[in-house]
Protein backbone atom coordinates (compact mmCIF):
# COMPACT_ATOMS: atom_id res chain seq x y z
CA UNK A 1 0.00 0.00 0.00
CA UNK A 2 1.15 3.62 -0.67
CA UNK A 3 2.20 5.87 1.61
CA UNK A 4 -0.63 7.24 3.56
CA UNK A 5 -1.30 11.07 3.45
CA UNK A 6 -2.16 11.81 6.94
CA UNK A 7 -0.56 9.33 9.88
CA UNK A 8 -1.06 9.49 13.30
CA UNK A 9 1.00 7.25 15.86
CA UNK A 10 0.08 7.04 19.36
CA UNK A 11 -0.70 11.21 19.68
CA UNK A 12 -1.23 12.74 22.76
CA UNK A 13 -1.78 15.95 24.28
CA UNK A 14 -2.56 17.61 27.59
CA UNK A 15 -3.48 20.70 28.51
CA UNK A 16 -1.89 21.02 32.11
CA UNK A 17 -2.97 18.47 34.12
CA UNK A 18 -6.05 17.68 31.84
CA UNK A 19 -5.21 14.69 29.35
CA UNK A 20 -6.97 15.80 26.54
CA UNK A 21 -6.11 13.31 23.47
CA UNK A 22 -4.53 9.90 24.19
CA UNK A 23 -2.87 7.37 22.24
CA UNK A 24 -4.82 8.65 18.88
CA UNK A 25 -3.45 6.30 16.06
CA UNK A 26 -5.02 7.17 12.77
CA UNK A 27 -4.36 7.35 9.16
CA UNK A 28 -5.66 8.89 6.03
CA UNK A 29 -5.08 7.16 2.43
CA UNK A 30 -5.06 10.02 -0.66
CA UNK A 31 -8.57 10.14 -1.13
CA UNK A 32 -10.03 9.70 1.13
CA UNK A 33 -13.02 10.68 2.80
CA UNK A 34 -12.58 10.10 6.88
CA UNK A 35 -14.81 11.03 9.88
CA UNK A 36 -13.70 11.91 13.41
CA UNK A 37 -16.82 10.90 15.24
CA UNK A 38 -17.09 11.88 19.37
CA UNK A 39 -19.16 13.12 22.02
CA UNK A 40 -18.86 16.88 22.39
CA UNK A 41 -16.18 18.31 23.94
CA UNK A 42 -14.27 14.88 23.48
CA UNK A 43 -11.23 17.09 21.80
CA UNK A 44 -12.13 16.60 18.01
CA UNK A 45 -10.96 20.45 17.86
CA UNK A 46 -7.97 19.83 19.33
CA UNK A 47 -6.88 17.47 17.24
CA UNK A 48 -7.29 19.82 14.02
CA UNK A 49 -5.69 22.53 16.24
CA UNK A 50 -2.69 20.22 16.17
CA UNK A 51 -2.97 19.59 12.73
CA UNK A 52 -3.17 23.55 11.52
CA UNK A 53 -0.35 24.24 13.89
CA UNK A 54 -2.52 26.34 16.56
CA UNK A 55 -0.92 23.74 19.20
CA UNK A 56 2.02 21.36 19.66
CA UNK A 57 2.49 18.27 21.32
CA UNK A 58 5.30 16.20 21.98
CA UNK A 59 3.49 13.18 22.76
CA UNK A 60 3.41 10.82 19.78
CA UNK A 61 4.01 11.41 15.43
CA UNK A 62 2.35 12.96 13.21
CA UNK A 63 3.36 11.94 9.56
CA UNK A 64 2.25 13.78 6.53
CA UNK A 65 3.20 11.98 3.14
CA UNK A 66 5.85 9.91 5.15
CA UNK A 67 7.50 13.56 6.35
CA UNK A 68 7.11 14.97 9.80
CA UNK A 69 3.90 17.24 10.04
CA UNK A 70 6.62 20.33 11.20
CA UNK A 71 8.55 19.81 8.39
CA UNK A 72 5.57 19.25 5.30
CA UNK A 73 4.61 22.93 5.49
CA UNK A 74 1.30 24.13 4.77
CA UNK A 75 -0.28 20.89 4.25
CA UNK A 76 -4.00 21.48 5.12
CA UNK A 77 -6.83 23.96 4.19
CA UNK A 78 -8.96 24.23 7.20
CA UNK A 79 -13.22 25.27 7.21
CA UNK A 80 -13.56 25.83 10.60
CA UNK A 81 -17.43 25.68 12.72
CA UNK A 82 -19.81 28.43 11.29
CA UNK A 83 -18.67 29.30 7.75
CA UNK A 84 -16.38 32.28 9.54
CA UNK A 85 -17.08 34.74 6.46
CA UNK A 86 -15.59 38.37 6.88
CA UNK A 87 -19.04 40.55 7.02
CA UNK A 88 -17.23 43.32 5.34
CA UNK A 89 -15.93 41.43 2.26
CA UNK A 90 -18.32 40.32 -0.86
CA UNK A 91 -18.44 37.01 -1.54
CA UNK A 92 -15.99 36.95 -3.82
CA UNK A 93 -13.21 38.35 -2.22
CA UNK A 94 -14.30 35.91 1.15
CA UNK A 95 -13.53 32.87 -1.18
CA UNK A 96 -10.19 34.29 -2.00
CA UNK A 97 -8.62 35.10 1.40
CA UNK A 98 -6.69 31.68 1.04
CA UNK A 99 -5.08 32.71 -1.97
CA UNK A 100 -4.56 36.18 -0.54
CA UNK A 101 -2.67 35.26 2.19
CA UNK A 102 -0.67 32.84 0.16
CA UNK A 103 0.49 36.09 -1.59
CA UNK A 104 -1.24 35.96 -4.92
CA UNK A 105 -2.52 39.30 -6.45
CA UNK A 106 -6.04 40.12 -5.90
CA UNK A 107 -7.05 40.07 -9.78
CA UNK A 108 -5.38 37.18 -10.42
CA UNK A 109 -6.94 35.21 -7.00
CA UNK A 110 -10.51 36.42 -8.48
CA UNK A 111 -10.00 34.81 -11.73
CA UNK A 112 -8.96 31.63 -10.52
CA UNK A 113 -12.38 31.38 -8.32
CA UNK A 114 -14.94 33.32 -9.99
CA UNK A 115 -15.09 29.59 -12.61
CA UNK A 116 -16.42 27.95 -9.38
CA UNK A 117 -19.11 29.96 -8.43
CA UNK A 118 -21.35 28.16 -10.47
CA UNK A 119 -20.45 24.36 -9.20
CA UNK A 120 -20.84 25.71 -5.08
CA UNK A 121 -24.06 27.34 -6.48
CA UNK A 122 -23.16 30.76 -5.72
CA UNK A 123 -23.22 32.15 -9.32
CA UNK A 124 -24.43 35.72 -9.26
CA UNK A 125 -23.86 36.14 -5.49
CA UNK A 126 -19.91 37.08 -6.60
CA UNK A 127 -21.19 41.05 -4.91
CA UNK A 128 -23.02 39.89 -2.47
CA UNK A 129 -22.13 40.32 1.51
CA UNK A 130 -22.35 37.57 3.29
CA UNK A 131 -25.35 38.89 5.43
CA UNK A 132 -27.39 38.45 2.15
CA UNK A 133 -26.79 34.69 1.66
CA UNK A 134 -29.01 31.65 3.23
CA UNK A 135 -26.38 29.46 5.48
CA UNK A 136 -26.34 26.92 3.02
CA UNK A 137 -24.85 29.88 0.47
CA UNK A 138 -22.60 30.63 3.18
CA UNK A 139 -21.28 27.43 4.06
CA UNK A 140 -20.84 26.21 0.15
CA UNK A 141 -18.89 29.74 0.16
CA UNK A 142 -16.93 28.85 3.30
CA UNK A 143 -16.37 25.59 1.34
CA UNK A 144 -15.20 27.11 -1.99
CA UNK A 145 -12.83 29.63 -0.03
CA UNK A 146 -11.25 25.83 1.54
CA UNK A 147 -10.87 24.02 -1.32
CA UNK A 148 -9.29 26.84 -3.93
CA UNK A 149 -5.88 26.78 -1.44
CA UNK A 150 -5.31 23.75 -3.40
CA UNK A 151 -4.26 22.17 -0.31
CA UNK A 152 -3.36 18.51 -0.32
CA UNK A 153 -5.76 17.92 2.28
CA UNK A 154 -9.19 19.53 3.63
CA UNK A 155 -9.62 19.49 7.41
CA UNK A 156 -13.87 20.31 8.07
CA UNK A 157 -14.48 20.95 11.37
CA UNK A 158 -18.22 20.31 11.94
CA UNK A 159 -19.22 22.33 8.97
CA UNK A 160 -22.92 22.09 9.02
CA UNK A 161 -22.90 21.91 12.65
CA UNK A 162 -25.19 25.71 12.48
CA UNK A 163 -27.71 24.85 9.99
CA UNK A 164 -31.08 23.77 10.45
CA UNK A 165 -32.06 20.16 10.03
CA UNK A 166 -33.19 20.25 6.16
CA UNK A 167 -30.51 22.43 4.98
CA UNK A 168 -27.71 20.30 6.89
CA UNK A 169 -29.28 17.12 4.71
CA UNK A 170 -29.13 18.94 1.34
CA UNK A 171 -25.38 20.52 2.19
CA UNK A 172 -24.83 16.62 3.56
CA UNK A 173 -26.02 15.35 -0.03
CA UNK A 174 -24.21 18.13 -2.16
CA UNK A 175 -20.99 17.72 0.19
CA UNK A 176 -20.93 13.97 -1.13
CA UNK A 177 -21.43 15.00 -4.77
CA UNK A 178 -18.80 17.37 -5.06
CA UNK A 179 -16.43 14.86 -3.30
CA UNK A 180 -17.59 12.45 -6.07
CA UNK A 181 -16.02 14.31 -8.19
CA UNK A 182 -13.03 16.01 -6.44
CA UNK A 183 -11.93 13.12 -4.45
CA UNK A 184 -10.22 15.63 -2.03
CA UNK A 185 -8.87 13.78 0.89
CA UNK A 186 -10.60 15.32 3.50
CA UNK A 187 -11.05 14.48 7.50
CA UNK A 188 -14.34 15.77 8.66
CA UNK A 189 -14.88 16.21 12.52
CA UNK A 190 -18.74 15.61 13.49
CA UNK A 191 -21.25 14.38 16.24
CA UNK A 192 -23.29 14.15 13.60
CA UNK A 193 -23.64 10.28 13.08
CA UNK A 194 -25.79 10.16 9.95
CA UNK A 195 -23.36 12.59 8.47
CA UNK A 196 -20.41 10.31 9.38
CA UNK A 197 -22.35 7.67 7.66
CA UNK A 198 -23.70 9.43 4.85
CA UNK A 199 -20.55 10.99 4.20
CA UNK A 200 -17.04 9.05 4.96
CA UNK A 201 -15.34 5.99 3.29
CA UNK A 202 -14.02 5.47 7.52
CA UNK A 203 -14.80 6.58 10.87
CA UNK A 204 -12.56 6.93 13.80
CA UNK A 205 -14.88 6.91 16.86
CA UNK A 206 -13.63 8.79 19.93
CA UNK A 207 -14.24 8.18 23.73
CA UNK A 208 -15.25 11.30 25.62
CA UNK A 209 -12.38 12.97 27.11
CA UNK A 210 -9.29 12.03 27.49
CA UNK A 211 -10.35 11.23 23.34
CA UNK A 212 -9.18 7.98 22.23
CA UNK A 213 -10.08 5.76 19.05
CA UNK A 214 -12.75 3.38 20.60
CA UNK A 215 -13.80 2.19 16.97
CA UNK A 216 -12.92 2.27 13.15
CA UNK A 217 -15.62 1.59 11.19
CA UNK A 218 -14.95 1.03 7.23
CA UNK A 219 -17.78 2.13 5.37
CA UNK A 220 -18.25 -0.07 2.26
CA UNK A 221 -21.52 1.44 0.85
CA UNK A 222 -21.99 2.02 -2.09
CA UNK A 223 -22.32 5.98 -3.71
CA UNK A 224 -24.32 8.48 -4.06
CA UNK A 225 -25.66 7.22 -0.76
CA UNK A 226 -29.15 7.25 1.05
CA UNK A 227 -30.89 7.17 -2.36
CA UNK A 228 -32.14 3.46 -2.82
CA UNK A 229 -33.89 1.68 -0.57
CA UNK A 230 -31.41 -0.95 0.46
CA UNK A 231 -28.31 1.11 1.28
CA UNK A 232 -30.72 3.31 3.33
CA UNK A 233 -31.23 -0.02 5.62
CA UNK A 234 -27.48 -0.79 5.55
CA UNK A 235 -26.63 2.77 6.66
CA UNK A 236 -29.23 2.78 9.01
CA UNK A 237 -27.74 -0.47 10.80
CA UNK A 238 -24.60 0.69 10.65
CA UNK A 239 -25.77 4.25 12.16
CA UNK A 240 -27.54 2.63 14.89
CA UNK A 241 -24.35 0.52 15.96
CA UNK A 242 -22.06 3.43 16.10
CA UNK A 243 -24.81 5.44 18.59
CA UNK A 244 -24.51 1.73 20.41
CA UNK A 245 -21.23 2.94 21.11
CA UNK A 246 -21.59 6.63 21.52
CA UNK A 247 -24.07 5.73 24.37
CA UNK A 248 -22.89 2.61 25.93
CA UNK A 249 -22.69 2.94 29.60
CA UNK A 250 -18.80 2.28 30.21
CA UNK A 251 -17.94 5.04 27.78
CA UNK A 252 -18.66 7.07 30.06
CA UNK A 253 -20.79 9.92 28.18
CA UNK A 254 -24.74 9.01 28.18
CA UNK A 255 -26.19 11.22 31.15
CA UNK A 256 -29.73 11.58 29.88
CA UNK A 257 -29.01 14.86 27.85
CA UNK A 258 -29.11 14.63 24.29
CA UNK A 259 -25.17 14.72 23.17
CA UNK A 260 -26.53 15.38 19.74
CA UNK A 261 -27.63 18.85 20.32
CA UNK A 262 -24.50 20.21 22.35
CA UNK A 263 -23.01 22.86 21.32
CA UNK A 264 -19.63 21.62 19.75
CA UNK A 265 -17.04 23.57 21.81
CA UNK B 1 -33.63 39.49 2.70
CA UNK B 2 -32.90 41.96 -0.19
CA UNK B 3 -35.79 43.35 -1.61
CA UNK B 4 -35.63 44.81 -5.61
CA UNK B 5 -36.55 48.28 -5.08
CA UNK B 6 -35.57 51.21 -7.00
CA UNK B 7 -33.10 53.08 -4.86
CA UNK B 8 -35.08 56.25 -4.98
CA UNK B 9 -38.12 54.33 -3.50
CA UNK B 10 -36.04 52.88 -1.26
CA UNK B 11 -34.41 56.46 0.08
CA UNK B 12 -37.93 57.84 -0.13
CA UNK B 13 -39.24 54.91 2.71
CA UNK B 14 -36.36 55.54 4.60
CA UNK B 15 -36.67 59.80 4.69
CA UNK B 16 -40.50 58.69 5.94
CA UNK B 17 -39.54 56.24 8.69
CA UNK B 18 -36.67 58.85 9.18
CA UNK B 19 -39.12 61.32 9.78
CA UNK B 20 -41.77 59.12 11.59
CA UNK B 21 -38.63 57.78 14.19
CA UNK B 22 -38.28 61.23 15.07
CA UNK B 23 -40.93 63.12 15.50
CA UNK B 24 -41.59 62.14 19.47
CA UNK B 25 -38.47 64.26 20.04
CA UNK B 26 -39.45 66.73 17.51
CA UNK B 27 -42.60 67.56 19.48
CA UNK B 28 -40.77 67.41 22.91
CA UNK B 29 -38.50 70.03 21.97
CA UNK B 30 -41.09 72.19 20.33
CA UNK B 31 -42.67 71.81 23.09
CA UNK B 32 -40.49 72.61 25.58
CA UNK B 33 -39.35 75.79 23.56
CA UNK B 34 -43.24 77.26 23.66
CA UNK B 35 -43.40 76.75 27.49
CA UNK B 36 -40.15 78.46 28.03
CA UNK B 37 -40.97 81.45 25.38
CA UNK B 38 -44.63 81.54 27.10
CA UNK B 39 -42.95 81.90 30.74
CA UNK B 40 -40.39 84.63 29.33
CA UNK B 41 -42.93 86.75 27.43
CA UNK B 42 -45.95 86.87 30.47
CA UNK B 43 -44.11 86.07 33.78
CA UNK B 44 -42.19 89.66 33.49
CA UNK B 45 -38.79 87.97 34.31
CA UNK B 46 -36.60 90.43 33.00
CA UNK B 47 -34.39 89.70 29.35
CA UNK B 48 -31.12 90.15 30.88
CA UNK B 49 -32.31 87.27 33.63
CA UNK B 50 -34.27 84.77 30.72
CA UNK B 51 -34.09 86.26 27.56
CA UNK B 52 -36.94 84.33 25.41
CA UNK B 53 -36.16 81.99 22.06
CA UNK B 54 -37.72 84.40 20.05
CA UNK B 55 -35.40 86.99 21.36
CA UNK B 56 -32.59 84.89 21.26
CA UNK B 57 -32.78 84.29 17.84
CA UNK B 58 -33.56 87.78 16.91
CA UNK B 59 -30.21 88.49 18.46
CA UNK B 60 -28.49 85.72 16.70
CA UNK B 61 -29.26 86.75 13.84
CA UNK B 62 -28.62 90.29 14.24
CA UNK B 63 -25.07 89.27 15.48
CA UNK B 64 -24.64 86.38 12.69
CA UNK B 65 -21.21 87.92 11.73
CA UNK B 66 -19.59 87.83 15.01
CA UNK B 67 -21.13 84.31 15.96
CA UNK B 68 -19.82 82.82 12.28
CA UNK B 69 -16.65 84.92 13.26
CA UNK B 70 -16.50 83.08 16.33
CA UNK B 71 -17.54 79.58 15.22
CA UNK B 72 -14.92 79.42 12.67
CA UNK B 73 -12.21 79.19 15.34
CA UNK B 74 -13.74 77.07 17.05
CA UNK B 75 -14.28 74.36 14.29
CA UNK B 76 -10.87 74.29 13.65
CA UNK B 77 -9.86 73.80 17.39
CA UNK B 78 -12.28 70.93 17.31
CA UNK B 79 -11.43 69.43 14.30
CA UNK B 80 -7.12 69.66 14.43
CA UNK B 81 -7.70 68.82 18.10
CA UNK B 82 -9.89 65.87 17.07
CA UNK B 83 -7.83 64.74 14.14
CA UNK B 84 -4.67 64.52 16.71
CA UNK B 85 -6.74 62.97 19.01
CA UNK B 86 -7.50 60.55 16.04
CA UNK B 87 -3.98 60.04 14.57
CA UNK B 88 -2.18 59.15 18.14
CA UNK B 89 -5.43 56.84 19.30
CA UNK B 90 -4.92 54.70 16.09
CA UNK B 91 -1.14 54.53 16.51
CA UNK B 92 -1.60 53.67 19.77
CA UNK B 93 -3.88 51.09 19.63
CA UNK B 94 -1.79 49.12 17.01
CA UNK B 95 1.31 49.30 19.15
CA UNK B 96 -0.31 48.34 22.30
CA UNK B 97 -2.15 45.90 20.32
CA UNK B 98 1.14 44.11 19.15
CA UNK B 99 2.62 44.54 22.02
CA UNK B 100 -0.42 43.62 24.92
CA UNK B 101 2.21 44.57 28.37
CA UNK B 102 2.54 47.59 26.76
CA UNK B 103 -0.98 48.37 27.24
CA UNK B 104 -0.68 47.05 30.97
CA UNK B 105 1.62 49.81 31.74
CA UNK B 106 -0.13 51.77 29.81
CA UNK B 107 -3.89 52.14 30.08
CA UNK B 108 -3.63 53.17 33.72
CA UNK B 109 -1.98 56.77 32.81
CA UNK B 110 -4.22 57.31 30.30
CA UNK B 111 -7.45 56.69 32.87
CA UNK B 112 -5.74 59.17 35.26
CA UNK B 113 -5.57 61.56 32.56
CA UNK B 114 -9.56 60.95 32.31
CA UNK B 115 -9.88 61.90 35.62
CA UNK B 116 -8.10 65.79 35.59
CA UNK B 117 -10.61 68.00 36.20
CA UNK B 118 -11.16 70.36 32.60
CA UNK B 119 -11.98 73.44 34.96
CA UNK B 120 -8.75 73.24 36.07
CA UNK B 121 -6.68 71.59 33.32
CA UNK B 122 -7.46 73.95 30.61
CA UNK B 123 -6.86 77.24 32.65
CA UNK B 124 -3.16 75.27 33.39
CA UNK B 125 -2.85 75.01 29.32
CA UNK B 126 -3.70 78.08 28.08
CA UNK B 127 -1.18 79.31 30.88
CA UNK B 128 1.50 76.98 29.34
CA UNK B 129 1.26 77.21 25.57
CA UNK B 130 -0.97 80.30 25.18
CA UNK B 131 -3.57 81.83 23.52
CA UNK B 132 -2.98 80.58 20.15
CA UNK B 133 -4.59 77.11 18.34
CA UNK B 134 -2.17 74.91 20.02
CA UNK B 135 -3.80 74.42 24.41
CA UNK B 136 -7.17 74.22 22.14
CA UNK B 137 -5.83 71.33 19.96
CA UNK B 138 -4.13 69.72 22.89
CA UNK B 139 -6.97 70.23 25.08
CA UNK B 140 -9.87 68.35 22.63
CA UNK B 141 -6.83 65.64 21.97
CA UNK B 142 -7.17 65.37 25.94
CA UNK B 143 -10.99 65.12 26.37
CA UNK B 144 -10.86 62.56 23.25
CA UNK B 145 -7.62 60.54 22.68
CA UNK B 146 -8.54 57.63 25.70
CA UNK B 147 -12.00 56.90 24.45
CA UNK B 148 -11.09 56.19 20.86
CA UNK B 149 -8.14 54.18 22.04
CA UNK B 150 -10.69 52.27 24.11
CA UNK B 151 -12.83 51.68 21.26
CA UNK B 152 -10.15 50.58 18.82
CA UNK B 153 -8.79 48.05 21.51
CA UNK B 154 -12.65 46.96 22.36
CA UNK B 155 -12.98 46.44 18.33
CA UNK B 156 -9.36 44.65 17.78
CA UNK B 157 -10.81 42.26 20.40
CA UNK B 158 -14.04 41.47 19.12
CA UNK B 159 -12.55 39.70 16.16
CA UNK B 160 -13.94 35.85 16.39
CA UNK B 161 -11.39 33.87 17.15
CA UNK B 162 -12.41 31.61 14.51
CA UNK B 163 -11.67 33.71 11.75
CA UNK B 164 -8.31 34.25 13.30
CA UNK B 165 -8.02 30.29 13.71
CA UNK B 166 -8.78 29.88 10.18
CA UNK B 167 -6.16 32.70 8.82
CA UNK B 168 -3.85 31.26 11.48
CA UNK B 169 -4.56 27.86 9.41
CA UNK B 170 -3.08 29.64 6.17
CA UNK B 171 -0.36 30.73 7.38
CA UNK B 172 -1.10 34.84 7.65
CA UNK B 173 1.52 36.65 10.13
CA UNK B 174 0.20 38.15 12.70
CA UNK B 175 0.82 41.97 10.89
CA UNK B 176 -1.37 40.20 8.07
CA UNK B 177 -4.23 39.15 10.97
CA UNK B 178 -4.18 42.42 11.94
CA UNK B 179 -4.97 44.23 8.94
CA UNK B 180 -7.34 41.91 7.60
CA UNK B 181 -9.23 41.07 10.36
CA UNK B 182 -8.51 42.44 13.58
CA UNK B 183 -8.23 46.25 11.76
CA UNK B 184 -11.85 45.65 9.51
CA UNK B 185 -13.42 44.26 12.89
CA UNK B 186 -13.24 47.44 14.90
CA UNK B 187 -14.92 49.57 12.74
CA UNK B 188 -18.27 49.31 14.22
CA UNK B 189 -16.42 49.90 17.53
CA UNK B 190 -14.42 52.78 16.28
CA UNK B 191 -17.94 54.22 14.89
CA UNK B 192 -19.07 54.17 18.02
CA UNK B 193 -16.65 55.58 19.53
CA UNK B 194 -16.28 58.96 17.09
CA UNK B 195 -19.96 59.48 17.40
CA UNK B 196 -19.24 60.06 21.18
CA UNK B 197 -16.06 61.54 21.30
CA UNK B 198 -16.69 63.92 18.58
CA UNK B 199 -19.11 65.40 21.08
CA UNK B 200 -16.90 65.65 23.90
CA UNK B 201 -14.24 67.24 21.01
CA UNK B 202 -16.51 70.52 20.84
CA UNK B 203 -16.85 70.67 24.41
CA UNK B 204 -13.69 70.53 25.28
CA UNK B 205 -12.86 73.05 22.49
CA UNK B 206 -15.12 75.52 23.98
CA UNK B 207 -13.69 75.13 27.52
CA UNK B 208 -10.17 75.85 26.19
CA UNK B 209 -11.65 78.99 24.95
CA UNK B 210 -13.33 79.67 27.85
CA UNK B 211 -10.00 79.52 29.99
CA UNK B 212 -8.37 82.26 27.51
CA UNK B 213 -8.63 82.92 23.72
CA UNK B 214 -7.71 85.50 21.35
CA UNK B 215 -11.44 84.53 19.28
CA UNK B 216 -13.89 81.34 19.66
CA UNK B 217 -17.57 80.88 21.10
CA UNK B 218 -16.07 79.97 24.07
CA UNK B 219 -14.86 83.23 24.57
CA UNK B 220 -17.63 84.95 22.62
CA UNK B 221 -19.95 83.22 25.83
CA UNK B 222 -17.79 84.50 28.22
CA UNK B 223 -17.74 88.28 27.29
CA UNK B 224 -21.65 87.93 26.20
CA UNK B 225 -22.20 87.02 30.15
CA UNK B 226 -20.09 89.39 31.52
CA UNK B 227 -21.83 92.17 29.05
CA UNK B 228 -25.33 90.70 30.57
CA UNK B 229 -26.14 89.24 27.74
CA UNK B 230 -27.74 85.42 28.62
CA UNK B 231 -29.22 86.01 25.17
CA UNK B 232 -26.12 86.20 22.81
CA UNK B 233 -24.39 83.30 25.49
CA UNK B 234 -27.62 81.09 24.39
CA UNK B 235 -27.23 82.48 20.68
CA UNK B 236 -23.31 80.81 21.04
CA UNK B 237 -24.84 78.09 22.74
CA UNK B 238 -26.99 77.42 19.58
CA UNK B 239 -24.28 77.35 17.20
CA UNK B 240 -21.94 75.32 19.70
CA UNK B 241 -24.61 73.11 19.18
CA UNK B 242 -25.48 73.26 15.65
CA UNK B 243 -21.57 72.74 15.42
CA UNK B 244 -22.24 69.34 17.18
CA UNK B 245 -25.05 67.90 15.60
CA UNK B 246 -23.01 68.49 11.99
CA UNK B 247 -20.15 67.12 13.19
CA UNK B 248 -22.15 63.83 14.44
CA UNK B 249 -23.99 63.88 10.91
CA UNK B 250 -21.05 63.96 9.47
CA UNK B 251 -19.27 60.74 11.70
CA UNK B 252 -22.51 58.86 10.94
CA UNK B 253 -22.30 59.71 7.37
CA UNK B 254 -18.38 58.64 7.43
CA UNK B 255 -19.60 55.13 9.15
CA UNK B 256 -22.31 54.43 6.32
CA UNK B 257 -19.63 55.22 3.32
CA UNK B 258 -17.27 53.31 5.32
CA UNK B 259 -19.38 50.09 6.24
CA UNK B 260 -21.50 49.71 3.31
CA UNK B 261 -22.17 45.89 3.87
CA UNK B 262 -24.10 47.11 7.10
CA UNK B 263 -26.24 49.51 5.04
CA UNK B 264 -27.31 46.69 2.37
CA UNK B 265 -28.32 44.07 4.88
CA UNK B 266 -30.58 46.61 7.68
CA UNK B 267 -33.78 47.25 6.61
CA UNK B 268 -35.47 50.12 6.41
CA UNK B 269 -35.65 51.99 9.41
CA UNK B 270 -32.50 53.02 11.82
CA UNK B 271 -31.90 50.15 13.53
CA UNK B 272 -29.62 52.75 16.77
Amino acid sequence: MSTPRLKLDQVGYRYGDLSVLENISMTVRPGEFVSILGPSGSGKSTLFRLLTGAITTDIGTTEFDGKLLAKAGRSFAFMPQRDALMPWRKILDNTTLGLEVQGIGRKQARERVSPLFAEFGLAGFEQSYPAELSGGMRQRAALLRTVVQDKPMLLLDEPFGALDALTRAGMQRWLEAMWEKHRWTAMLVTHDVREAVHLSDRIYVLSPRPARVIREIEIDLPRPRGRDAATQARAAAIEADILETLLKPDTGHFDGTSSQEAAAT
Amino acid sequence: MSFSQSPSGRLAVQMISHIRHALPAILAVGSLVLIWEGYAQFSGVSPTTLPAPSRVLAQAYQYRQALFDNAIPTLRATLSGFALSLFAAFLLSVIVDFVPRLKRALFPVFIISQTLPLVAIAPLIVLWFGFGLLPKILLVALVTFFPMLVALSKGYEATEPELEQLLASMGAPRWKLFWLARLPSSLPFFFAGLRISITYAVVGAIFAEYAGAAKGLGIYMLNAKNNFRPDLVLAAVLVSAALTLCLFGAAVLAERLAMPWTRRTSSGGASR
